[in-house]
């Protein structure tokens, strides 16, 4: 009972559990016994494979709880001289080595809203025309065009928004909105004061840019999962375009898209380069939008190797430990509901 | 059909009518603003890259402020680390997608695993970074290409395990239970038969890897940190390491013309190598699909 496999000698059968199928036909004992061996061995380098492929895994959870070890252990010295004051404090002065992570979670939030604000009805139009409304002919095209500008480096939206876009911006969009609103109550402290270019509102902008092509390739691409029958049902009692996306698709496929949007949101508020580039680095809360301010990120990509004292260091990475809890729970929630779509689809 | 009713369902249709030439409307402008900003973006991108693109590039080390030169210790630094990240990530990763997708699909441990894995894909890639430098940097004493490499690998083995788990449960069934009723060992069906059927879906996981790691610029701000200069010798990865986005990162914020011209060049090729990147795994992708 010998198998010629595929490019390799001439083994016994073994069973995956790695129990042998004894030969009945076997006669000599020398000869049972060197097939035993190969028996043996085949069986033990199945059990290597595996506890190969068991470390593997084993590996991709011991880095995750590693990250989360090294953030907690190196936030330690800062959360013992500022507790939980650390959240609260807008103060961020390394002479005096005083640190509050107020300025930059409020930057990190709000830079993310306006993303989303932006990203979320652009991006969920352009995964509808893609789906919907372009042409056959232009269908492909643009939908890998989406899918590659959601590969670009981050560094890249970084060094345009700060050469290109923020000049531009300040020019002809910050100066006479400014101007325009100096006198209006609300709209005035939220837009007025002196323009920079670079800002909290660009960096959202920025951002927004960024995350946009990726919301349309999972709306995308979910979209595509609704069953044609339901579309066709619609269609065929009257039902609008836009009544059969509003009333049909887009509710079928709702908790994917939501996930898509976490998702997004997730990439948002951990996104460095981008934002780094054209927020401003000031570590204060400005009622002004438009006025400099700063994320977790970009301080600690800003700070980070020019931070003398353990305690100025041990403060970013709290920081950062406050980023990734974050994260976590954004990203979290935004599995979670995409797994709840998939798991619909295969109804 | 009296007058008043037919005008109200006149008005109901007309009503609707406009509503979903608004919805088209709307759903147009959007897609255009989208490849309005796109377009700038890269049309930007390639104004001011070619012109600063010059053979010198890759010949010259980067410049102190002032003069001209090039960006081949950058280039060089960027290719090493990427090169020893891929070959330390792509194998556990490549292990670990086949331990989800082989041995325990349903299992609550694959579950887990699964879901942390799919954290660290999205997880902000600046936490990485310090994650490393409290590991890697804080022990050995100071910056280094090592700790550089140690931080790609991290970013490169969540995206090989969901390519290579994906790519895996594409493999029919039949095929692994033809050869395994021929008598293989569990590991001979994946080695020979799984990972052959998907092999196209593996490389092309790890060309997006590559893509990934290319531009990746916040985890090598304190890792590799940065040289100014050649260090080719037998501990060159023991030292910190320049690379091509830190020093983008570095000569955009700074205050020179030539360094600017310098990251703009920079900037194009890493564009360049992502895109390209990204099309050949869109290639193989196709090809195996056909």
């Amino acid at each position: 009972m010998f198998v010629a496999w595929a490019g390799c000698e001439l083994r016994p059968i073994t069973t995956s559990r790695g129990r042998f199928l004894t030969d009945i036909s076997l006669s000599e004992t020398s000869a049972l016994t060197a097939r035993v061996e190969t028996a043996r061995k085949a069986g033990a380098g199945d059990f290597r494979f595996r506890m190969m492929a068991l470390a593997a895994a084993l590996a991709v959870l011991a880095i995750f709880a590693g990250v989360i070890t090294s953030l907690v252990f190196g936030s330690i010295p800062a959360f013992k001289e500022f507790g939980f004051g650390f959240i609260t404090t807008e103060a961020w002065s390394p002479t005096r080595e005083r640190f509050g992570a107020l300025a930059p979670i409020y930057g990190t939030l709000v830079t993310s809203i306006i993303a989303m604000v932006i990203a979320v009805p652009v991006g969920i139009g352009i995964a509808i025309f893609l789906t919907d409304l372009c042409p056959r002919m232009l269908r492909r095209p643009i939908g890998i065009a989406v899918e590659l500008l959601a590969g670009i480096p981050s560094i890249i939206y970084g060094i345009w928004g700060f050469f290109v876009f923020a000049p531009w911006f300040q020019l002809h969009v910050q100066e006479p909105v400014a101007t325009a609103v100096a006198d209006i109550p609300v709209l005035g402290t939220l837009f007025g004061g002196v323009t920079f270019g670079i800002g909290t509102f660009t960096a959202g902008l920025i951002l927004s840019i960024m995350i946009l092509p990726f919301i349309s390739a999972v709306t995308r691409d979910v979209l595509e999962t609704v069953p044609s029958v339901l579309k066709e049902a619609s269609y065929g009692l009257g039902a609008t375009s836009w009544e059969v996306m509003w009333k049909v698709c887009l509710p079928f496929c709702q908790t994917g898209v939501v996930g898509g949007a976490m998702l997004a949101l997730g990439r948002a508020l951990g996104e460095t380069m981008a934002v780094t580039f054209v927020i401003g680095n000031a570590h204060k809360i400005a009622p002004s939008l438009f006025a400099p301010g700063t994320s977790i990120s970009a301080s600690i990509a800003n700070e980070f190797t020019e931070a003398t004292g353990d305690l100025y260091r041990s403060a970013l990475i709290e920081l950062g430990l406050l980023l990734f809890v974050i994260t976590f729970i954004v990203l979290a929630c935004a599995q979670l509901m995409l797994r709840q779509m998939e798991k619909g689809k295969g109804k | 059909m009296t007058v008043a009713a037919s005008r109200t369902s006149q008005m109901l249709y007309f009503r609707r009518r406009l509503a979903n030439t608004v919805f088209i409307l709307l759903s147009t402008c959007a897609a255009i603003f989208g490849l309005v900003w796109l377009t700038f973006i890269l049309g930007g991108l390639l104004v001011d890259g070619v012109s600063a693109l010059s053979p010198t590039l890759f010949t010259e080390i980067t410049p102190p402020p002032g003069s001209k030169g090039g960006l081949a210790n950058a280039i060089g630094g960027s290719i090493l680390m990427s090169l020893i990240a891929v070959l330390v990530g792509t194998p556990i990763g490549l292990f670990a997608g086949t331990y989800l997708a082989e041995y325990a699909r349903h299992g609550r441990l694959a579950f887990v695993v699964r879901f942390v894995n799919d954290i660290l894909l999205s997880a902000p890639s600046i936490v990485i970074g310090l994650f490393v430098y409290e590991l890697v940097v804080v022990r050995m004493g100071h910056f280094s290409g090592w700790a550089g490499a140690a931080a790609l690998a991290v970013i490169v083995i969540p995206v090989v395990v969901r390519t290579t788990e994906n790519m895996l449960l594409l493999v029919p069934n039949g095929l692994r239970e033809a050869a395994s009723a021929l008598g293989a060992p569990q590991n001979f069906v994946i080695k020979l038969v799984t990972w052959k059927a998907a092999r196209a879906g593996i490389i092309t996981g790890i060309l997006l890897a590559v893509a990934r790691i290319s531009g990746e610029t916040a985890p090598l701000l304190f890792t590799a940190l940065g040289n100014s200069g050649w260090s080719w010798d037998a501990g060159a990865m023991n030292q910190p390491m320049a690379s091509l986005p830190a020093v983008i990162y570095t000569f955009a914020t700074g205050p020179y013309e030539e360094q600017h011209a310098l990251a703009w060049a920079g900037a194009l090729l890493i564009t360049a190598t992502v895109l390209v990147l990204s099309i050949l795994a869109r290639l193989l992708e196709n090809k195996k699909r056909t």
